[in-house]
């Protein structure tokens, strides 16, 4: 634990991480839906990631794992620039989607978002109907046409295994749900968009076990049609759905009294949890911490 | 039955103690204070509804200001009712737009930004001008130039409103979570379409009723009105052009008159705009139940 947390956060592009991306296809198309090379992220001057680099493959679902405050969040929300709401953040280094860079320049966050969907940690069902939260989404997408949008939030409640419980009464506040419904509400209304990759920000963290089993199926279930980036506390769900998991943690620097993210070690979900290469991975998930 | 083990009891209750006295000497000073500012608060209703409801009529809400030797049972306070009502309406036009639409500038577009903090501190400068300066304010660039009217006293109410329609508005927008306007971005939505769809229907319930308190403050200034409206004892129903008058003016001028029928009539106008006052508060408090009703 000591010779890699002495290195400099400030050195070059090696710094302590050679993420070990095995390219064997797990169970998806193999295509790359993000690459990300070498970035980093900052919150005004603090450098909360430090020179990480993966990609995430298509039809796949990738778990990011790791202690608080290595920067799994942080990654995950660079992703559909959700980070660009945050004052003072900024990304260095290179993201591109399908081949595309999501920072370049004239690339709108907005038309970003409506490729990329996420689902946050605590449930965010607005103060609307349940039927008006899942016809939000289309609706900014200029759908107005009645009978299409009902068939939409037919179409997404059934993928958010939430339609028999709600088909009697869509016309009432959304706010009346419990906890596990409303985020399989906030899942289903953001699959109402149709987007291309969903990303999840611990959203069991708020649920019961059985709330989230209800999700883990729908993540499963909904593989085959969208890419899903998982960051999760739990590893035992990350072994449970996941293909492949980045497992993140914090580098100290002893000097500078600094600390920042780094990607210590990502490959297919068996082979991290089985036969981890890092000795800091192999200590986290085995419950000795790195 | 001999005796089985004994288990010590437990004794739950709380001994005498320092804690427990001072929780009392602080109730009872609280309840002091709640009397402290009811008294007067009593008072003042008990005064104006006992020196004032005698008075009210259908006549006295809608007749033209007699002059001020007629005895109390002629005339009334027509032109006052209407000229409050009209003055009011107009300022609130002119103030409730422009403030929320501020307010959702320094909250959602501003933020913390050189434009929005000077917005903002002129908002609190501007709550602590006297009424009589904002008065005096629309009298000499307004006033003096186009003469008396409504609309000149419909200014300066809307100078008295704005700065509390901001600061009231801006409260509510920042109690709207931030977990909401991620929602609406994640979803593609833009800047204008979260404030629009998102923000301010869960804000709506608490602007409407700080607007409705402004408008209640307004309905109530006296000063502002002194030079930008005079008084008049006929009904003007033209707001944006001669002199009208207003209930606070009246009362002002009624009361500082000698004669018994005008301070009768001072009484009764009185009554007459805490009634107006109250209906506004009720209104907002109506609102903010409804809005808030399946709770935030």
């Amino acid at each position: 634990m000591t010779e890699r947390q002495a290195q400099p956060a400030a050195a070059r592009p090696t710094v302590g991480v050679t993420p070990s991306v095995q390219d064997l296809p797990a169970t998806g198309t193999g295509n790359h839906v993000f690459d990300a090379n070498g970035i980093s992220i900052y919150y005004s001057a603090f450098r909360a990631v430090t020179d990480v680099s993966f990609s995430i493959y298509e039809n796949e679902i990738t778990a990011f794992i790791g202690p608080s405050g290595c920067g799994k969040t942080t990654v995950l929300r660079s992703l559909n620039r959700m980070n660009d709401l945050i004052a003072g953040a900024r990304v260095e280094g290179d993201v591109r989607y399908r081949d595309a860079p999501l920072y370049g320049p004239g690339v709108s966050p907005i038309a970003v978002r409506r490729k990329i969907g996420m689902v946050f940690q605590k449930p965010n069902p607005f103060p609307k109907s349940i039927y008006d939260n899942i016809a939000y989404g289309p609706r900014i997408n200029g759908i107005r046409n009645k009978k299409q949008l009902d068939e939409i939030v037919e179409k997404s409640l059934r993928q958010g295994a939430l339609w028999d419980e709600v088909k009697h009464r869509l016309k009432t506040s959304a706010l009346g749900l419990s906890g596990g419904q409303a985020q399989r509400l906030c899942i289903a209304r953001t699959l109402a968009v149709e987007p291309d990759v969903v990303l999840m920000d611990e959203p069991c963290s708020a649920l019961d076990p059985i709330a989230t089993s209800a999700i883990e199926d729908l993540m499963k279930d909904i593989k085959s049609q969208y890419t899903i980036v998982i960051v999760t506390h739990n590893m035992q769900q990350a072994t449970r759905v996941s293909d492949r998991t980045a497992f993140f943690s914090v580098l100290r620097n002893e000097k500078s009294d600094t600390r920042t993210g780094v990607l210590v070690e990502y490959g297919q979900t068996r082979q991290i949890f089985e036969d981890p290469h890092d000795p800091r991975t192999q200590a986290y998930v085995t419950g000795r911490m790195g | 039955m001999a005796a089985t083990t004994q288990r010590p009891v437990v004794d739950l209750r709380e001994p005498a103690s320092w804690r427990k006295t001072k929780n009392q000497i602080m109730t009872g000073l609280m309840v002091l204070a709640m009397l402290i500012i009811i008294v007067p608060l009593v008072f003042v209703l008990y005064t104006v509804i006992s020196k004032g409801a005698g008075i009210i009529s259908g006549q006295f809400l809608t007749a033209a200001i007699p002059p001020n030797v007629l005895p109390a049972n002629l005339g009334g306070m027509g032109p006052a009712v209407v000229g409050t009502l009209e003055i009011t309406a107009l300022a609130s036009v002119i103030a409730i737009p422009l403030g929320v639409l501020g307010a959702i500038y320094l909250n959602e577009y501003g933020k913390k930004n050189v434009l929005a903090r000077i917005i903002g501190f002129m908002a609190d400068v501007m709550t602590g001008v006297p009424s009589i300066v904002m008065g005096l304010f629309i009298f000499s660039i307004f006033t003096l130039h186009f003469g008396f009217s409504g609309l000149g006293g419909a200014l300066a109410l809307a100078c008295l409103m704005l700065p509390l329609i901001i600061r009231s508005s801006q409260e509510m927008l920042s109690l709207v979570p931030d977990a909401l306007r991620e929602g609406s971005y994640a979803l593609g939505a833009s800047r204008a379409r979260v404030t629009v769809t998102v923000v301010l229907p869960t804000a709506i319930g608490g602007i409407v009723s700080g607007c409705l308190l402004a408008v209640a403050r307004a309905a109530g200034e006296t000063a502002p009105l002194l030079f930008t409206i005079l008084t008049v004892t006929s009904t003007n129903t033209n707001v944006f052009s001669g002199a009208n008058t207003a209930l606070p003016a009246q009362i002002f001028t009624n009361a500082t008159s000698p004669y018994n029928g005008a301070q009768a009539r001072a009484w009764g106008a009185a009554l007459t705009l805490i009634v107006i006052a109250f209906i506004l508060l009720v209104g907002a408090r109506i609102i903010t139940a409804r809005f808030t009703r399946v709770g935030r």
